[in-house]
């Protein structure tokens, strides 16, 4: 008899995140989508402003973060609207797994899908908004990956619960982005001062208000997701 | 699958005869006419400010709507996390209650903020005031609580979900303070009535000013009763309703 064991916490939430990824690879509708979304709103952004006024690369890290956030709205809409078509939701909550395991593996599917967006849209900054190629881009982007563990915690959870919801389009965006506002507050004063050239010893305090986001916001969002499932 | 809530169970009272009767509420009048008492004194019968003039008066409603919004809010939160607890359907509708209140107060004390912003800091709007961009975010999270709310038919998952959304909040309140608070000049007013010692005020105007707490915590209560009454009221009329289908 083969031994059959349900999947502890992390792989199984491993193994879902696979299972959304995989999807997300066979068809790419999504993930073009918001790619080309992504450039698209950092072209748009340029004319946005006077650019005999403001240099586009005092620009740039304004229009990073609202470029982030709403791709961020976007693949994470998608990230239960996919279980809801055929009420695949369904067939998760009767698989051996734990319910926070299936908080964990959308949310570290989220995290891939935007991570792989983040890596074109950053260079297309750099290159659209002339910024310099070197150390700070690179802090830039390591703020950014803080910025998304954030974003995609509480994101995730909402999607989820906005799924179920007359207006899914509309609510996820309306209680997603309060719980964004201290993220981009601390990341874009981060993001300007590095890209400025300062030291990051200034930099401090808001990289402490983003860890601290990260963390509380990923263990509480894990312990509330099983109450927005059905009992 | 309403599930019977405790108090007033569908079947022991007739719907139409309670959704018909009039009632008048007697604590509400009263909180109405405390605060008319209030405003003729406020406007009547206490000295203006020595150096805002006339603009300071915006502070017996202004002060006052924040106390009843945080009280409001206090009680959201609080009744969101019994809910979790003991799934009681009362809790939840108190948590509804409040947060319309609550978002009437904040609204109120907004506007009024923004009026006495434009007199005495020339501004109508400053970002990096703390309190200021605190209460506006505060505003747009239970603005989303209700539009929440009303986005899902299930009374159970309407309750559960709206609960989660509102101690996640409570998390978020400590965050959005402190990274307000690192990059803000502080423009309020300090604390005038409650610091310690005596009182930088006018005797009359400290009665009025703690007069127009006393009035807007009445006020708020009322609301709160009110609003809890007209929710027990929908849940007993769609009980019925879902009734009246099953036969």
């Amino acid at each position: 008899m083969n031994e059959l064991r349900a999947p502890g916490t992390l792989s199984a939430a491993w193994l879902l995140a696979r299972k959304d990824l995989a999807i997300e690879f066979r068809t790419r509708t999504a993930f073009f989508s918001a790619l080309v979304f992504a450039i698209l709103a950092l072209c748009i952004f340029y004319f946005a402003w006077d650019q005999s006024i403001v240099a586009p690369s005092e620009l740039a890290p304004g229009v990073l973060w609202v470029v982030l956030t709403f791709s961020a709205l976007l693949g994470l809409q998608r990230s239960f609207g996919l279980e809801e078509h055929d009420r695949g939701i369904d067939a998760l909550l009767v698989s051996p797994v734990s319910r926070e395991s299936i908080y964990l593996g959308k949310a570290i599917g989220n995290l891939l899908f935007l991570s792989a967006i983040q890596a074109v849209t950053i260079p297309a900054l750099a290159l659209f908004y002339n910024l310099p190629v070197g150390r700070p881009l690179l802090v830039v982007t390591g703020i950014v990956l803080l910025a998304m563990i954030g974003i995609v915690a509480v994101g995730t959870l909402f999607s989820a619960m906005a799924v179920n919801t007359r207006m899914a389009e509309l609510l996820l965006p309306m209680l997603s982005l309060p719980f964004f506002v201290p993220i981009l507050m601390s990341a874009a004063q981060i993001a300007t001062r590095t890209l400025a050239g300062r030291p990051m010893s200034e930099s401090a305090p808001y990289l402490k208000i983003l860890i601290a986001f990260d963390v509380v916001f990923v263990v509480a969002c894990t312990l509330a997701f099983p109450f927005t499932l059905e009992e | 699958m309403t599930a019977p809530f405790r108090g007033t169970t569908p079947q022991q009272r007739d719907p139409q005869a309670l959704v018909a009767k009039p009632i008048f509420d007697w604590f509400f009048a009263f909180a109405v006419v405390a605060v008319i008492v209030l405003y003729v004194r406020a406007l009547a019968f206490t000295p203006p400010d020595a150096l805002q003039g006339l603009a300071q008066k915006i502070y017996y409603v202004h002060i006052a709507a924040w106390l009843g919004a945080y009280t409001a809010i206090g009680i959201t939160a609080l009744m969101s996390i019994v809910y979790l607890w003991l799934h009681d359907e009362r809790a939840d509708r108190l948590g509804e209650a409040s947060a319309e209140v609550g978002l009437v107060f904040l609204t109120v004390g907004l506007t009024t903020g923004t009026i006495w912003a434009h007199r005495i800091w020339g501004a109508w709007w400053v970002w990096w005031d703390m309190r200021l961009t605190l209460t506006l975010f505060l505003w747009f999270i239970v603005a989303a609580y209700l539009v929440l709310r009303g986005g899902i038919e299930d009374p159970g998952m309407r309750g559960r979900y709206s609960a989660v959304l509102a101690v996640l909040a409570a998390l978020l309140i400590p965050f959005i303070h402190l990274s307000v608070y690192l990059f803000s000049a502080r423009l309020h007013p300090m604390p005038v009535a409650l610091q310690p010692g005596r009182p930088k005020m006018s005797p009359e105007m400290l009665t009025t000013f703690l007069g127009s707490f006393v009035a807007f915590i009445i006020l708020c209560i009322a609301l709160i009763r009110a609003r809890y009454r007209l929710g027990v009221l929908r849940d007993i009329a769609s009980a019925a309703e879902i009734d009246g289908d099953a036969r």
